[in-house]
């Protein structure tokens, strides 16, 4: 029942997918998996959901969501100024977006907890005023929102870049001012690019190690992030602890990131 | 409602789009701006519709300056070359749009923009076709909905930047006739941009020929036609047949020609060239001493026209003749054939 196709090589390239996850990704989630429950279920359970580990979950899920939404909201005018705007040092300021990917995540840690430790540059205003920054949650989400700029500003810069002139030339003549133009004609046509985006760096944030510990002080219960925990259960020579919060952890950031993706995919054929 | 733009000038960078233009357009006229892809007419069109603002020069709508309003508040409809529909709208929604986003306190109720729509839709015939999307309709369609997005506002002058120039030839001839149709049932001011010469001339009550920034020629389609008024004119506006040489004397020589041209009495001489359209040329079997012989080259058969390519010394010459002629005269490529003038204008100055 093969259908001849203009696209050539359909079989080729699903066998080469369906081989290449299955070795990077699949093989090595099944290995964790396995590994997790050789202490039973009761407890894989027990490790899980231990008090700890539940506070971990809280701490990350949280700081990664204030984190990613906060890119969201400034991601899309760095990106908004980036596409639409000539200015001096434009290139500059563009490849300076980029530096969050490129720097080794400790460095930036490192970086983060100078500035925003109680004698850094703004940690020292911030305690003056009564705001302690780093090693609590606030210094986590500082970090995070650093390593997810990037994310947002360059899913969303060649959306812009490709919007029409004449579509917003047209709104304006039709009498639609600047804000209503935003709204109804600029907002749909990039708000699949800005979910991706915002999926990205929520992603990345989940994920996030190297930066954060730093800044986090990580204390347990307060300011310890679920890959710390992993981390630390591996230390104790706690394989099957520390699998079975990355599974649970896993868990839960593939049904976001699912939800995320078909939310997308729902606006995505809505502005079609 | 009127226009009237008084000494445009636009730049950009070095680049002059638009130089020292005054032009008027009366109220409830059709007018054609016309002219090759650089000649500036887009630019002025966008002036006039406030997208651009005009480096010097005013523009004045019912004598009443237009840079003091909004661009929302000029009363302008623009249609654009590419459409510009809002692409995650139904065809419904593009349409209202004008009325959706005008403030409370003058917004109509949905009711009156149901019926708005539906009426626009009805003119533009695109009634079955509301809940479409724009990426579902062809590009004849796609600028009808464009026309009626911008009508649904009311405008007082219709602006339409080349609004024919994506589509293919057939449909652009209909959408021609319809909307000259269009301009007679509603009769608000419209500004036409094109650089089709017959696109402008068919649909428009006045044509405005523009080159390098500057108006060439205003007038109605019969008077750009007939009465060139410079040499790029004629050029221009149909295919021509041109006679390079001078004038002295009161004679103008031009190639193989010479023709009376008491204009320019003095010995000293001017370059000149003659102009003649293919169809103003009679050719014939037997000589006189009013014309030249010419050899047959090619002969191309369209419909009721026949066009004969012939050659005199090294110029070519395109006559225009008709089936009936073509068939009294039987020329065959080599034959000699005697072709006369029946009007040549003559242009003076270097071009």
């Amino acid at each position: 029942m093969r259908k001849r196709s203009v696209l050539p090589g359909f079989g080729l390239t699903l066998g080469i997918t369906v081989c290449y996850v299955s070795l990077v990704v699949l093989l090595p989630v099944s290995a964790m998996v396995a590994r997790s429950t050789s202490g039973g279920l009761s407890g894989f359970w027990a490790a899980a959901l231990s008090p700890r580990a539940l506070a971990s979950y809280r701490l990350t899920l949280t700081a990664s969501l204030v984190a990613a939404s906060v890119n969201a909201v400034f991601g899309l005018i760095v990106a908004w100024v980036l596409a639409r705007y000539r200015f001096p040092l434009r290139r500059v300021a563009d490849a300076l977006v980029d530096l969050p990917f490129a720097l080794p995540t400790a460095v930036a840690g490192i970086a983060l907890t100078t500035l925003y430790a109680p004698t850094g540059w703004i940690g020292k205003p911030l305690a003056a005023i009564g705001i302690k920054v780093a090693y609590t949650p606030i210094g986590i989400t500082v970090a995070l929102t650093f390593i997810g700029l990037p994310f947002v500003v360059r899913t969303l810069q060649p959306v812009i870049g490709a919007l029409d002139a004449d579509v917003e030339e047209a709104a304006a003549s039709l009498g639609a001012r600047p804000w209503q133009t935003f709204l109804r004609v600029v907002a749909p046509a990039i708000i699949p690019a800005w979910l991706t985006g915002f999926t990205l760096a929520f992603a990345r944030a989940l994920g996030e190690y190297g930066s954060v510990v730093f800044i986090a002080g990580n204390m347990p219960m307060r300011t310890e992030i679920a890959p710390l925990l992993v981390m630390t259960r591996l230390e104790q020579y706690d394989y099957s602890g520390a699998t079975a919060i990355a599974v649970l952890m896993l868990g839960a950031s593939f049904v976001m990131l699912l939800a995320v993706n078909g939310l997308q995919s729902w606006s995505a054929r809505r502005s079609a | 409602m009127s226009i009237e733009c008084k000494g445009i000038r636009k730049t950009f960078g070095d680049f002059v789009a638009v130089n020292d233009v005054s032009l008027q357009v009366g109220n409830g006229e059709l007018v054609a701006l016309l002219g090759p892809s650089g000649s500036g007419k887009t630019t002025l069109l966008r002036i006039i519709a406030g997208l651009d603002s005009a480096d010097q020069g005013q523009v004045l709508f019912d004598g009443e300056d237009a840079a003091a309003r909004d661009l929302g508040a000029r009363g302008v409809g623009f249609v654009f070359q590419h459409y510009a529909l809002f692409r995650h709208m139904s065809v419904f929604e593009n349409i209202a749009f004008g009325m959706r986003v005008r403030p409370r306190s003058i917004r109509p109720s949905e009711r009156q923009i149901r019926d708005r729509v539906s009426s626009l839709l009805s003119l533009v015939h695109l009634s079955p076709l509301a809940d479409r999307l724009p990426s579902e309709l062809s590009g004849g369609q796609r600028q009808r909905v464009a026309l009626a997005r911008a009508l649904a506002v009311e405008p007082k002058v219709l602006l339409l930047d080349e609004p024919f120039g994506a589509l293919d030839a057939n449909v652009r001839q209909e959408l021609r006739r319809w909307l000259r149709d269009l301009h007679d049932q509603l009769n608000v001011t419209s500004v036409l941009v094109t650089h089709d010469q017959q696109e402008a001339l068919e649909v428009a009550d006045r044509v405005v020929v523009m080159n390098r920034g500057k108006v060439e020629q205003v007038g109605t389609p019969d008077q750009v036609c007939d009465n060139p008024a410079t040499p790029f004119v004629m050029s221009f506006i149909g295919s021509v047949n041109v006679f390079r040489g001078r004038v002295e004397r009161g004679r103008a020589h031009l190639g193989p020609l010479t023709v009376p041209y008491p204009e320019h009495p003095g010995a000293q001489p001017e370059p000149a060239a003659g102009y003649v359209r293919p169809h103003e040329l009679d050719v014939e079997r037997h000589g006189s001493n009013d014309g030249i012989w010419a050899t047959v080259k090619r002969i191309k058969r369209m419909g009721a026209v026949v066009r004969l390519e012939l050659v005199h010394g090294g110029d070519v010459l395109e006559v225009e003749t008709t089936r009936e002629r073509y068939d009294a005269l039987r020329p065959a490529p080599g034959d000699q054939l005697y072709v006369r003038l029946r009007t040549l204008r003559v242009f003076v100055g270097a071009s």
